[in-house]
């Protein structure tokens, strides 16, 4: 095993002379061109394109002026494959591989632009050349995620070139124990799992808790299970090391030996770059006995989850490490004293632990100052959903919403009207318009019935329904409750039942009183976060949408044109132009007409499967 | 306690499910705290979790099997019935979930002769969905046999379900 072979690099000597020469090996030459291989890209086929690409290199004999790098997730996955040519930074997007021999040839080899493949400005109908001029980035703040766009997530080596694990020496040769925690302290981190606890407080507590025998374990939480948020996932993927860092200085600071990734199983790529890069962590010396010769020992293991969303939560997942059922305990002992195999443990999600070699390098001071007065630094959100621009996002807290959806979303899609914006997942809430100036931090958003999450936020338009949307995540966490306690199994349930109803069009007056009623004793009475955060989605859409409520209720409509049950579909004689396009793909053969001829849809027969919708260029299909 | 477990072919397939039982095993050191990782190769190995390996893995492991049972029906990622050679995987996550996700899955449904969940009688075909797969710019998002495919729309479902079965034909 590697582990057992003597590491590459015994002491910070060691490191600083490697960090030369892999500086030398991998920057001495400016040139080269970047292509996403994040999880969004690889769908759009980011591999044949870096493929074609290396094959065109080949072909011109250009292989040592000109390198390739296959790099993390660069957040902007709506316009992938994504290619970006260095040192100019010429930003190309939706890039296929017929596209390989200009972009070679022409953009890397001559300095040429490629217009055909930049970004257009929607807004001015301009082109834009550099990454940063797009204004999906310009207006972000890209401290953690910045890297993924440059290093080989595969080559520890990359990222020690560009100052990886300098942060671990400073901790380990410049800092004691308590000194980490303070500043840990100082700089305000809370945990980006969602809750936003204060990390600092977190890591004392584990420090002065006492082992029976003086094992403690630190756990990084990669079961990232908010449905819309995939920030931890990227980060994983394509800067695996940064995660490793932060560890082995919480480690440090609180006294532990051996830490565990827990990972999510729908993360496969994910998975692969984590094993590799504590593979490579190990040979390089960065895990292990005696690492750089501080005298400090640790190492790091991987749990795979097995798909629970309660697992998300602190004792759920230690019992699933134990290989137990994934139930959470009442924490009157908290984790930080009895946590996995019953030790002192200390949880925290992956933007967190990424966020601890920055703290360190650049001091508290310097993180504190970005921020709000109680959320500090800056916090990575997935924008999807109604919105133009979707990807992943990096932010200084205290952002508004509007700015996040309009000056980098790019507004909604089709420019259509916006109508909410989900934060939080299953634990969040929906956030009108009319709150859309208010500053995103913690304590803001659990204000106004919403939570932070792990950076979910999914932007709807008027063709979203609001009771539909509730009724989503209320589906999601019937089938994700563990079944431990009576309020969330029975009571989520319960509440489905009644959004069942009135989505069918069968509401009966008193349901929402009755819902908010629920709520609230499911979230006094339940037993963890999965089940204290369960009413928020509804509870939120019934304060700001209680209209829509209504409307399918005492109307027996749904207004967006979604709930089945209330819903019809017909054709606009005045728009439809004949073209027979939606006749085919209806599987009930209900839509009639001649070529150039308005078209009937018999909606006896209709099964609302919306393909006719689906396929008008007309905007004819009328769903109300 | 019912418990399904049907052989997955001929003979063998039984004859070697103990000795690839075991190496799963040693993967992981017979490590109790790697159970569900055990667990998930022998899923990925047989496409179920079948009675004997589940037998094997609670003595191997010196876990009652009330405990192995427990947690092979806990996590959604094991399955006690065999799963099609072709799994379908329709992404229900938020951002998938306003942008259409349900009428995929229904078309898929329809297209399949299958109800979520289920797996078709000649084990070609499993559909289900899954909470999120990360995958949200590009939804709504189907996985087919681990790739994934964004943006899809009805008619992109009737590309890719020609795709699969000239695979398997």
């Amino acid at each position: 095993m590697a582990s057992r072979n003597i590491p590459l690099i015994r002491t910070v000597e060691d490191l600083e002379k490697a960090r030369e020469r892999f500086r030398e090996k991998y920057y001495s030459v400016k040139r080269y061109i970047s292509v996403c291989g994040g999880t969004g890209c690889r769908g759009g086929g980011c591999l044949a394109v870096a493929e074609e690409i290396k094959n065109v290199i080949k072909e011109a004999g250009l292989e040592k002026e000109l390198p390739v790098r296959l790099t993390g997730c660069h957040g902007f996955c709506e316009r992938g494959p994504l290619v970006v040519v260095y040192p100019q930074k010429i930003f190309y997007q939706k890039v296929k591989p017929v596209h390989a021999r200009k972009i070679v040839l022409r953009s890397a080899a001559q300095g040429e632009v490629i217009e055909e493949l930049l970004y257009e400005n929607p807004e001015e109908a301009k082109k834009v050349v550099q990454e940063e001029e797009v204004p999906f980035y310009k207006h972000q703040m890209r401290l953690i995620f910045g890297m993924n766009g440059m290093i080989d997530p595969e080559n520890i080596e990359d990222y020690i070139a560009l100052g990886g694990y300098s942060a671990l020496r400073k901790a380990l040769f410049e800092m004691q124990p308590e000194q980490i925690i303070e500043e840990v302290k100082k700089s305000g981190l809370r945990g980006r799992g969602g809750a936003g606890f204060p990390t600092g407080r977190k890591w004392e507590s584990v420090r002065r808790a006492k082992s029976r025998d003086g094992i403690k374990y630190v756990i990084c939480n990669a079961d990232e299970g908010d449905p819309g948020a995939f920030m931890d996932r990227s980060l994983i993927e394509g800067n695996p090391h940064s995660v490793l860092e932060g560890m082995i200085i919480g480690a440090y600071a609180m006294g532990a030996h051996q830490g565990y990734v827990y990972i999510r199983r729908e993360y496969p790529l994910a998975l692969k770059m984590l094993t590799r890069a504590i593979q490579q962590a190990r040979e390089y010396g960065f895990l292990g006995g005696n690492i750089l010769g501080s005298g400090f020992s640790f190492d790091i293991g991987i749990n795979r989850g097995g798909g629970a969303f309660v697992c998300g939560e602190s004792s759920a997942l230690m019992a699933s490490m134990e290989g137990k059922v994934g139930e959470p305990r009442p924490k009157y002992v908290h984790m930080s004293e009895k946590g996995l195999w019953e030790r002192p443990t200390c949880l925290n999600n992956v933007e967190t632990w990424a966020n601890v070699p920055l703290i360190i390098n650049k001091g508290a001071d310097w993180y504190a100052s970005i921020g709000t007065e109680k959320s500090k630094g800056t916090k990575i959100f997935s924008l999807v959903g109604k919105v133009n621009n979707t990807g992943l996002i990096e932010v200084p807290m205290g952002i508004t919403l509007r700015q996040v959806i309009y000056d980098i979303g790019g507004g909604i899609k089709g420019g259509r009207k916006f109508k909410a914006v989900q934060t939080g997942g299953p634990s969040g809430g929906v956030i009108p318009e009319s709150l859309l100036d208010l500053p995103v931090d913690f304590d803001r958003l659990t204000e106004v019935g919403s939570m932070m999450g792990s950076g979910g936020m999914i932007v709807m338009d008027d063709r979203t329904c609001m009771v539909d949307v509730a009724r989503y995540f209320v589906n999601f966490l019937t089938e994700e409750s563990c079944g431990k306690c009576v309020p969330c199994r029975e009571g989520v349930r319960r509440m489905k039942e009644i959004i069942d109803r009135i989505a069918e069009g069968k509401g009966k007056r008193g349901d929402l009183e009755l819902l908010e009623e629920m709520g609230r004793a499911i979230a006094d009475g339940s037993l963890c976060g999965l089940g204290q955060s369960a009413p928020n989605p509804v509870l939120s859409s019934i304060k700001y949408f209680r209209e829509e409520w209504e409307a399918h209720i005492k109307k027996r409509k749904c207004p967006a044109g979604v709930c089945k049950e209330l819903i019809t579909y017909s054709i606009d004689p005045e728009k439809c132009t004949g073209c027979m396009a939606c006749i085919k793909p209806c599987p009930q053969q209900c839509i009639t007409g001649e070529r150039k001829k308005p078209h009937v849809l018999d909606a006896s027969k209709c099964i609302k499967c919306g393909a006719c919708f689906d396929i008008c260029k007309y905007d004819a299909v009328v769903r109300q | 306690m019912k418990m399904v477990s049907e052989a997955t072919s001929g003979n063998g397939q039984q004859v070697c499910l103990c000795e690839k039982v075991e190496e799963i095993l040693d993967r992981y050191n017979r490590d109790v705290s790697q159970l569900i990782s055990i667990l998930q190769d022998i899923q990925e190995e047989f496409r179920y979790l079948p009675k004997e390996a589940l037998e094997k893995v609670s003595e191997a492991l010196s876990v009652p099997m009330a405990q192995v049972y427990a947690v092979a029906t806990f996590f959604k990622a094991f399955s006690l019935k065999p799963k099609g050679r072709h799994v379908f995987q329709v992404c229900m996550g938020t951002a998938c979930h306003v942008r259409g996700a349900p009428l995929i899955l229904e078309k898929l449904e329809r297209e399949l002769g299958l109800k979520n969940g289920e797996t078709s009688k000649d084990l070609a075909y499993t559909l289900e969905s899954v909470n999120c797969v990360g995958a949200c710019a590009l939804g709504p998002v189907v996985v087919v046999n681990g790739e994934i495919e964004g943006h899809c729309s009805q008619s992109k479902v009737d590309a890719l379900l020609r795709k699969v079965k000239g695979q398997s034909s």
